[in-house]
């Protein structure tokens, strides 16, 4: 029988703590769930050395003590109907139902394809960042960081902290545009303090804008990279290159649920009105989901939905906040937008998909996900075209593909259970 | 650094490694790769946090699993196909 509760939190980063936070005042059952084992998304993920950040344990100690909240670690959406989940953790198929249900399911990376982006030794900036925290062995190891967007200082001061030597942080935007962005940043002074801080405890890194790393090089593992800048290319001898371009929606579980998206650049988001409603009644999203915004737009819109799925009022205050925090997101992708340069990194044989092994050569031609897939495999492995599929879309090749469940590749007892759903209609085509 | 210390085997190996850490961050102390792709390329962890599926190894008997999504545990069998 499905375990029913009033909300039901689809990941537990900001947006989903504040959001479950929010519901639990209200005097909401909660479930929350989310696919890591534990609570704190990516921005407050636990580090497996120094635990989590201050703010974000006092928040999730406070949430795990609440008599009424139900923490599902490790559990996965495999298929979802209306009012209705069927999720999959480390051993069990469950179901469980809902009166409203917020989705919370945060962001990717972008990571784009070059040659040599397929060697051990290469991660994205965030990747090399969430690894760190998982006590990934980075002692005395020379890491460069690289890509776009202030993650890379962030990326840059965690792989530090564990011991890794920073050789250089290079960022494709240009110099004149990271000096701008700069300029805006008086009218979010936390956000000021925060690149401030950052920069303080790099100092000694070097910094280099418009630059681009074309080629990672190794025998069966990294060894070096090429760095295109504007004094010209640059070999650099390395152990671990962390490349990430920005962030990506997740929409999947949206997109199975039929929630309208709209498009934010090449990449879909959730479309979500004030109260973060997207247009299937009771189902709600937050936070970066609904387009990149960073993590005070995702903590405040979290609680916007939380309040509203729970019936309370929604203060224009938090409105505002809302919105402010929107603004800034705004004011980072101008600055940080990406030179149609690092979409033309792949050479005919590189690997767009590293669960295929298909070349960018084999994708010539077609211009949708569907026929590409059937002809290649491109998209069809594991990963279902998370990495590819948003690649593709980013250099304008074609869009993904919609999403079918299982939403993760999902074990056989599992998938039996999804004809147990109250209404399998739309799950099958 | 956690103290409290587990022990684990890796492909027949047994190491001692940290409460706390991931799968992922387990085998990386070894030198090995955590999988061959399908033209027999050496693969790792790519995006750290279950999305890219590069990490994928059997834990205890179950295949495919993302060694970048689960926390170690004492006694714990991981066999990677690197
Ligand atoms: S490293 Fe990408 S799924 Fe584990």
């Amino acid at each position: 029988m499905a375990e029913h509760y009033d909300v039901v939190i689809v990941g537990a980063g900001p947006a989903g703590l504040a959001a479950t936070e929010a519901a639990l005042a209200n005097g909401a059952r909660v479930a929350c769930l989310d696919a890591h084992a534990n609570l704190g998304g990516q921005v407050w993920r636990k580090d497996s050395a120094h635990g989590w950040p201050r703010r974000a344990r006092r928040i999730i100690n406070t949430l795990l003590a609440h008599p009424a909240m139900t923490w599902l670690p490790q559990t996965q959406v495999i298929a979802a109907d209306a009012g209705e989940l069927l999720l999959q953790d480390e051993k069990h198929a469950l179901h469980i139902s809902h009166n409203a249900l917020i989705i919370a399911t945060g962001a990717r990376e972008l990571l784009l394809p070059f040659p040599g982006w397929t060697l051990p030794g290469v991660t994205g900036a965030a990747g090399l960042q969430a690894l760190s925290k998982q006590g990934w062995p980075l002692t005395g190891r020379r890491v460069a960081i690289a890509g776009s967007g202030p993650l890379l200082l962030a990326a840059a001061v965690t792989a530090r902290r564990h011991g890794a030597r920073v050789l250089g942080i290079y960022e494709q935007a240009s110099e004149a545009a990271v000096r701008d962005f700069a300029r805006t940043l008086w009218r979010w002074p936390g956000k000021a303090w925060q690149a401030a801080m950052l920069r303080s405890q790099l100092a000694d890194i070097p910094y280099r804008c418009g630059s681009v790393v074309t080629r990672a090089k190794g025998d069966g593992a990294l060894q070096s990279i090429d760095i295109d800048g504007p004094h010209g290319t640059q070999r650099l001898e390395c152990d671990q290159l962390a490349v990430g371009y920005g962030l990506v929606p997740n929409v999947e579980l949206a997109q199975m649920l039929g929630c309208a998206l709209r498009q934010e650049g090449a990449h879909p988001c959730v479309n979500v009105d004030a109260l973060q409603r997207t247009d299937k009644s009771g189902v709600y999203a937050a936070g970066e989901a609904c387009g990149i915004g960073g993590r005070e737009c995702a903590w405040f819109e979290g609680r916007i939905a939380g309040l509203a799925a729970t019936g309370a009022s929604v203060g224009a205050t938090l409105l505002k906040q809302q919105q402010h925090a929107r603004a800034f997101a705004a004011t980072l992708h101008q600055h940080f937008k990406l030179d149609p340069y690092v979409h033309n990194l792949a050479m005919p044989d590189t690997l767009i998909c590293r669960c295929e092994d298909v070349p960018l050569r084999a994708l010539d031609g077609y211009d949708d996900a569907r026929s590409a897939k059937l002809a290649t495999r491109c998209g069809m492995g594991a990963c279902q075209g998370r990495i590819c599929g948003t690649a593709l879309a980013e250099l304008g090749r074609f869009a993904r593909s919609g999403q079918r469940p299982p939403l993760f590749p999902a074990r056989l007892s599992t998938l039996g259970e999804i004809s147990s759903l109250s209404d399998t209609e739309g799950f099958v085509s | 650094m956690s103290a409290l210390s587990l022990r684990i085997q890796i492909d027949g190996e047994t190491i001692s490694v940290p409460a706390g850490i991931s799968v992922a961050a387990a085998i990386a102390r070894l030198p090995r790769a955590f999988r061959r792709s399908v033209s027999g390329q050496a693969r790792a962890p790519f995006c750290g946090m279950g999305i890219c599926f590069e990490c994928r190894v059997r834990i205890d008997g179950v295949a495919q699993q993302r060694a970048c999504m689960v926390p170690v545990r004492d006694g714990m069998q991981v066999a990677t196909d690197g």
